[in-house]
């Protein structure tokens, strides 16, 4: 029964993921729509008293074109991101998992008022939900 | 029957004692701390038993909204209004550190009217104590969105029903069981949607408001419960569950319960979810459908 369940879904998750590549950076609003996520997004996290410590010796000028880049290419998007990995990136931090739920809930709210449907978030939250392992270290 | 098993009783009351004592501290902790630092709705509701689930499955979720690294407890109530039955279920659960889950939930059976036709008295209420722990063995069901691995967890369900003369009247072999499950639970983000298998060793008929084993089979048997879940919006979700139950009692048949849900989320602090029970025939009086309300508080 399990067996069945699971080829069901593969079969349904493939279907879906093969048109997500192609459509998930068109349906974010392309390299503007991502722009303005981003900079949604940064005007949260270095506001959010649960993790804006983790922003204090943080330059926003110098975070905000990598953030949007990252994002970016992680959407299927043309973009060049020439920073670090997420790992290396995160590394040392000390960075809990209610830290990394936090940035996801008010990347959520950055999409939201940049108008993005609920369905295409999930997309782009679970290409996201993975980097988990990298960046949660404590 | 219980009461020529009172070691086995006292043992059941004295976990639920002692789970009570836990859940209470893990609630005070919680309510001083707030901390809540899972995404919403990633727990689930709490199922008729008092386990993190759907209505009527347990899933491998822990309850509460905390990480590995905070304790988190859930508070709920329960009504189920059927053709000729009411059932109620409250209880509480404690989800320590995203991997221990510690429950318990009073389940009782108001017989209404068919109570006088079966010759209980009209409006007699079968009741149960189930005292349940889960354990996560591997797997996130949120963020191994990169895999197919669900998370998955085994858990028992000690339960304890009272009513002991007309169990054994009814054919029941014991008024205490014990459930033990392994629950399955993937939320395949990128479709909105959460999908549940639950595999139960059980001897319980009617949940084990009836007893558990019985005159037609008295041995531990394998049933499905399966869950599926569309996340219409952040707070909403809709979805149907499917339970299978054993067939023991010659008395009575029972059969295979099925649930459709709406699930809404108002905060991590409070969901409510509405659904349509199949719960198929109990004790003679045909097919039981009907209204599930159940409200839930989370920390």
């Amino acid at each position: 029964m399990m067996r069945v369940v699971f080829a069901a879904v593969l079969f349904l998750g493939a279907y879906g993921s093969a048109r997500a590549t192609d459509s998930l950076f068109e349906q974010l609003g392309g390299e503007p729509g991502i722009a303005r996520i981003a900079s949604n997004a940064l005007d949260i996290y270095f506001t959010d008293p649960r993790i804006s410590g983790d922003f204090d010796n943080i330059n926003r000028d110098f975070l905000q074109p990598r953030f949007t880049a990252y994002l970016c290419r992680i959407a299927g998007g043309p973009c060049i991101y020439k920073g670090h990995s997420m790992k290396r990136a995160h590394k040392g931090l000390a960075i809990n998992q209610a830290h990394f739920n936090a940035v996801v809930e008010d990347l959520e709210t950055a999409m939201d008022r940049a108008g993005v449907p609920y369905h295409v978030q999930n997309r782009f939250l679970a290409r996201l939900a993975p980097l988990e392992r990298d960046i949660v270290t404590r | 029957m219980a009461k020529r098993e009172p070691h086995s009783f006292r043992t059941a009351r004295g976990l639920i004692s002692a789970t009570a004592g836990l859940i209470l501290s893990a609630c005070v902790h919680t309510a001083a701390a707030q901390e809540s630092g899972r995404l919403l709705a990633t727990e689930g509701v709490s199922q008729v038993e008092g386990a993190a689930g759907g209505g009527l499955a347990p899933w491998a979720l822990i309850s509460g909204y905390e990480t590995r690294d905070a304790i988190g407890a859930t508070l709920h109530g329960t009504m189920i209004g059927l053709n000729d039955f009411g059932l109620g279920s409250v209880g509480a659960s404690a989800g320590f550190y995203d991997r221990i889950e510690l429950s318990y939930a009073h389940v009782w059976f108001d017989t209404g009217s068919a109570g006088g036709r079966l010759g209980l008295g009209d409006g007699y209420t079968f009741n149960m104590d189930v005292v349940g722990a889960k354990l996560r063995l591997f797997g996130d069901a949120v963020y191994d969105q990169d895999s197919w691995m669900p998370e998955v967890s085994a858990g028992v369900q000690w339960k304890a029903a009272g009513s002991h003369a007309v169990l054994h009247a009814i054919g029941a072999q014991s008024a205490d069981g014990a459930d033990v499950y392994v629950a399955a639970t993937k939320l395949f983000l990128a479709e909105s949607l959460l999908l549940n298998a639950t595999l139960r060793g059980t001897k319980a008929n009617q949940f084990g408001i009836l007893g558990f084993g019985g005159d037609r089979d008295g041995s531990y048997s394998a049933q499905f419960e399966g869950s599926a879940a569309y996340l219409v919006t952040r707070r909403l979700a809709v979805g149907a569950e499917i339970r299978s139950k054993p067939d023991n009692l010659g008395f009575a048949r029972e059969g295979t319960a099925y649930d459709a849900f709406a699930a809404y989320f108002l905060s991590k602090n409070l969901s409510a979810t509405l659904a349509f029970v199949a719960l198929g025939p109990i004790a003679r009086q045909g097919d039981q459908n009907g209204i599930y309300v159940s409200l839930q508080t989370g920390f």
